[in-house]
């Protein structure tokens, strides 16, 4: 079975939201859960990626993701009417909503996309929602409209102050956390160096954290064990085990080294793969 | 005399009743010709090429016709072994396989990867007269020489089915197990739907076993046979999530459910320095190296793998063995076996431990890693080890093996697979209420492979846990059969 494109938006600079035909994934899904796409039948890679949005009744999953590396920037290059061979999905354990009183929302970059449907999720469910989205400069920012139609409140930040306050997601977070009453759980999804600043911000209150682990993978249903992360001290697999955990048990600085483990390789499959096509790779 | 000579020789004295034992006790053992092994560590082709049909009908030869034929009574599926060898001798070729696969759906696989030594070949009469279990005759090399003269012919011809009898069987997982049920299922009429997680079908022997031992084409060949009879395969589709057991009985109207899912979550030592970069399941290593074929990453495959100098394999089974020969294959200079017990221990099969030795992997036996040292961006360098010696039996029956102190030494390597072995993968457990499990994680199920609940059958290594090909499609077997019983009634 393969999946067609129906639409197709370039949100920033490399990154594109996609919304694609797959209807038994779409029928399954909740918010917190990922597919894993693969371009064709043949040895083309497996990609997790979240779910950031999907309508059961079209048939339909929502894709963000960001062309880093040669089978994203692949996936890219498809247009509305083109298709992927492969979707396996939903995966892993979906979000625990319920009503926690306040919930922090954090998304950095392209977490927003996997953030949006969890802050949806979780107003829905009569919580109070504060939104921070941070990115490094304003036309980084996604999905901003999307989060104030879920969001009681909104903060933006950027690296360069070229919008919102000039700050790191951890500032308002540090502020919110002071207030009165202190956030009920926050969720933070974004690249793994501010998941662990947010979850050391929040560890100092007591502020139960969630984090959203997109760690590399291959099988997603637990058998290869690549995407094993140490959580409190023990091993846990991101695909069945998560992607979701509690974000102050999480040892990041191990999970960031082990999402090195293939940089040079990447870097060399990209560089031959834009060679070959000759692609105009957007800056 | 050679060996065509040998044969004639022997074939009318055959004829005329004149061949006696001593006969038969004097043709020599025939070797399996192979792949040079200095040729083969650059290639991922097939190591093991096969008998001639000289080879193949000397070889049958040796067979004593033992009346009892207790070769039969050591195979999961009871191949009537006797019979196909006899139509061997007699070069009817097509009759043998035929024979074979009144029990053996997968022969072409069966006679490449099971572990034969220990089963058919372990109370063969011609290896107890010699007292030695690698001079019986060679039962799965002969089943090889059937199946694959089978596929010579071009054989496309796939088992009957019956009519139609309306009702609806799950399959869930498309590996050994799972396609002798829906063979078996479907020969009876019923509509037979497989489902596989994964993009491509075959489950362990596509992912797991590595081309040079059980090539991916043989497979494929298997599955067309399938979508022949009529099943239906749906690939990315992972039971549990995508749907559940209920909802495929509810909802999709399904009569019956098969569950083979396999083992699926592989198990680590728990020992310092495990996640670092460069240490791999060897779940992980093989799915990249086979399924997603890493060897040609650049080249039409976009999986990557560690480009490895030196490689530390633990564990002694047949996995181990494959991904030691794997790293070599992906151009490793070193490479290391890290085995805690001593050879007679290893649960490997014999001639691949000896295909590994060939290839120039080395053995570390009585040891095991005590740590996994790496460096400041968290990638392996070296392995420390510690030396142990054997002492009383475990509950396994085998001694066990007890660390001697301060014997740590330590080996540079900058990739370490480790290859001891799969707990059950939780996902169905999680997601289908009333299934009872044992404290593995293992689905528990009767003599018929029934589980707790009704219509749901499971079987093979998410039931026994880690086992063989054989033994699933022998699990498999009875689970079809019970489920065409089952529906019998239904």
């Amino acid at each position: 079975m393969s999946h067609k494109l129906l639409s197709k938006k370039q949100l920033c600079p490399n990154v594109y939201m996609t919304d694609i035909e797959a209807p038994l994934v779409a029928a399954a899904a909740r918010p917190g859960q990922f597919v894993i796409v693969c371009l064709a039948g043949g040895y083309s890679e497996r990609i997790p990626l979240t779910i950031a949005g999907a309508d059961a009744k079209k048939g339909t999953i929502r894709l963000i993701w960001q062309a880093v590396g040669k089978s994203t920037v692949e996936l890219g290059q498809l247009k509305v009417g083109d298709s992927v061979e492969n979707i396996l999905g939903p995966l892993g354990k979906p979000t625990h909503v319920e009503k926690f009183g306040t919930v922090v929302c954090i998304g950095g970059g392209i977490g927003n996309a996997p953030l949006l449907p969890i802050a949806t999720a979780m107003k829905k469910a009569g919580n109070k929602v504060i939104s921070i989205l941070g990115a490094r400069t304003r036309e980084l920012l996604i999905l901003e409209e999307d989060f104030k139609a879920v969001s009681d409140e909104i903060i933006i930040v950027t690296d360069d102050g070229s919008y919102g306050r000039k700050a790191l997601v951890t500032g308002p977070l540090d502020e919110i956390c002071q207030a009165a009453p202190k956030p009920g759980l926050a969720v933070a999804i974004g690249p793994a160096i501010m998941m662990k600043f947010c979850c050391a911000t929040t560890k100092k209150y007591d502020v139960p954290t969630v984090v959203s682990l997109n760690t590399i993978m291959i099988d997603g249903t637990g058998m290869c064990g690549g995407c094993r992360v140490e959580v409190g001290g023990q091993t846990k697999f991101v695909c069945v085990d998560g992607p979701e955990f509690d974000g102050h048990l999480v040892n990041f600085d191990l999970m960031m080294k082990r999402m090195q483990a293939y940089k040079k390789q990447e870097a060399q499959a990209l560089e031959e793969y834009k060679h070959k096509c000759k692609i105009g790779l957007d800056k | 005399m050679n060996q065509q000579q040998l044969l004639d020789e022997l074939l009318k004295k055959h004829k005329d009743g004149t061949l006696k034992p001593s006969d038969r006790f004097n043709i020599p053992p025939q070797p399996m010709p192979q792949q040079d092994s200095v040729e083969r560590r650059k290639n991922v082709n097939e190591v093991a090429l096969g008998y001639t049909e000289t080879q193949a009908r000397l070889e049958a030869l040796r067979c004593l016709q033992c009346k009892n034929a207790p070769c039969v009574e050591g195979c999961p599926v009871r191949i009537k072994i006797k019979e196909f060898i006899t139509e061997i001798v007699e070069g009817n070729f097509q009759k043998a396989l035929d024979i074979i696969r009144e029990n053996s759906l997968l022969p072409a696989v069966c006679g490449r990867v099971c572990p034969q030594e220990v089963q058919c070949q372990l109370p063969c009469t011609v290896g107890k007269k010699f007292k030695d279990v690698e001079k019986s005759v060679s039962i799965g090399r002969l089943e090889r020489f059937v199946s694959d003269w089978g596929r010579k012919q071009h054989d496309q011809s796939s088992p009957a089915v019956a009519a139609a009898t309306g009702k609806k069987v799950a399959v869930i997982g498309s590996g050994p197990g799972g396609i002798v049920v829906a063979t078996d299922v479907r020969r009876a009429g019923h509509d037979v739907t497989v489902f596989e997680a994964f993009h491509k079908t075959g489950g362990v022997m596509v992912y797991g076993i590595p081309e040079f031992r059980l090539p991916k084409a043989i497979v494929q060949e298997e599955i067309d046979t399938l979508e022949k009879m009529g099943v239906k395969i749906v690939r990315n589709f992972v039971v549990g999530r995508t749907k559940t057991i209920k909802q495929l009985i509810e909802e999709d109207g399904f009569d019956a459910v098969y569950v083979g899912v396999g083992a699926g979550l592989p198990m680590f030592m728990g020992i310092e320095g495990e996640h670092l970069v460069g240490v791999y399941s060897a779940n992980e290593y093989l799915t990249r190296a086979n399924l997603m074929r890493a060897y040609d990453f650049g080249k039409g495959a976009d999986t990557p793998i560690a480009m490895s100098k030196r490689v530390a394999v633990v564990g002694g089974g047949n996995v181990a063995m494959d991904s030691a020969r794997t790293a070599v294959r992906l151009g490793a200079e070193k490479v290391y076996l890290v085995y805690r017990r001593s050879e007679k221990e290893m649960p490997a099969r014999v001639e691949e431990v000896h295909h590994a030795k060939e290839e120039g992997i080395e053995f570390h036996l009585l040891r095991n890693p005590k740590k996994i040292i790496g460096n400041a961006e968290g990638v392996v360098t070296a392995i420390e080890c510690l030396k142990f010696e054997l002492g009383e039996p475990d509950a396994s029956g085998r001694r066990r093996p007890v660390p001697i102190e301060g014997s740590e030494f330590i080996i540079d390597v900058d990739t370490v697979v480790v290859a001891i072995g799969n707990g059950a993968n939780p996902l169905i457990g999680q997601t289908t209420d009333g299934l009872t499990l044992n404290k593995w994680g293992n689905i528990i199920v009767d003599e018929n492979c029934k589980t707790s609940l009704e219509g749901v059958y499971a079987g093979g290594d998410i039931v026994l846990g880690a086992a063989t090909v054989i033994l699933a499609m022998g699990q498999g077997r009875t689970a079809a059969a019970a489920i065409n019983e089952y529906l019998k009634s239904k």
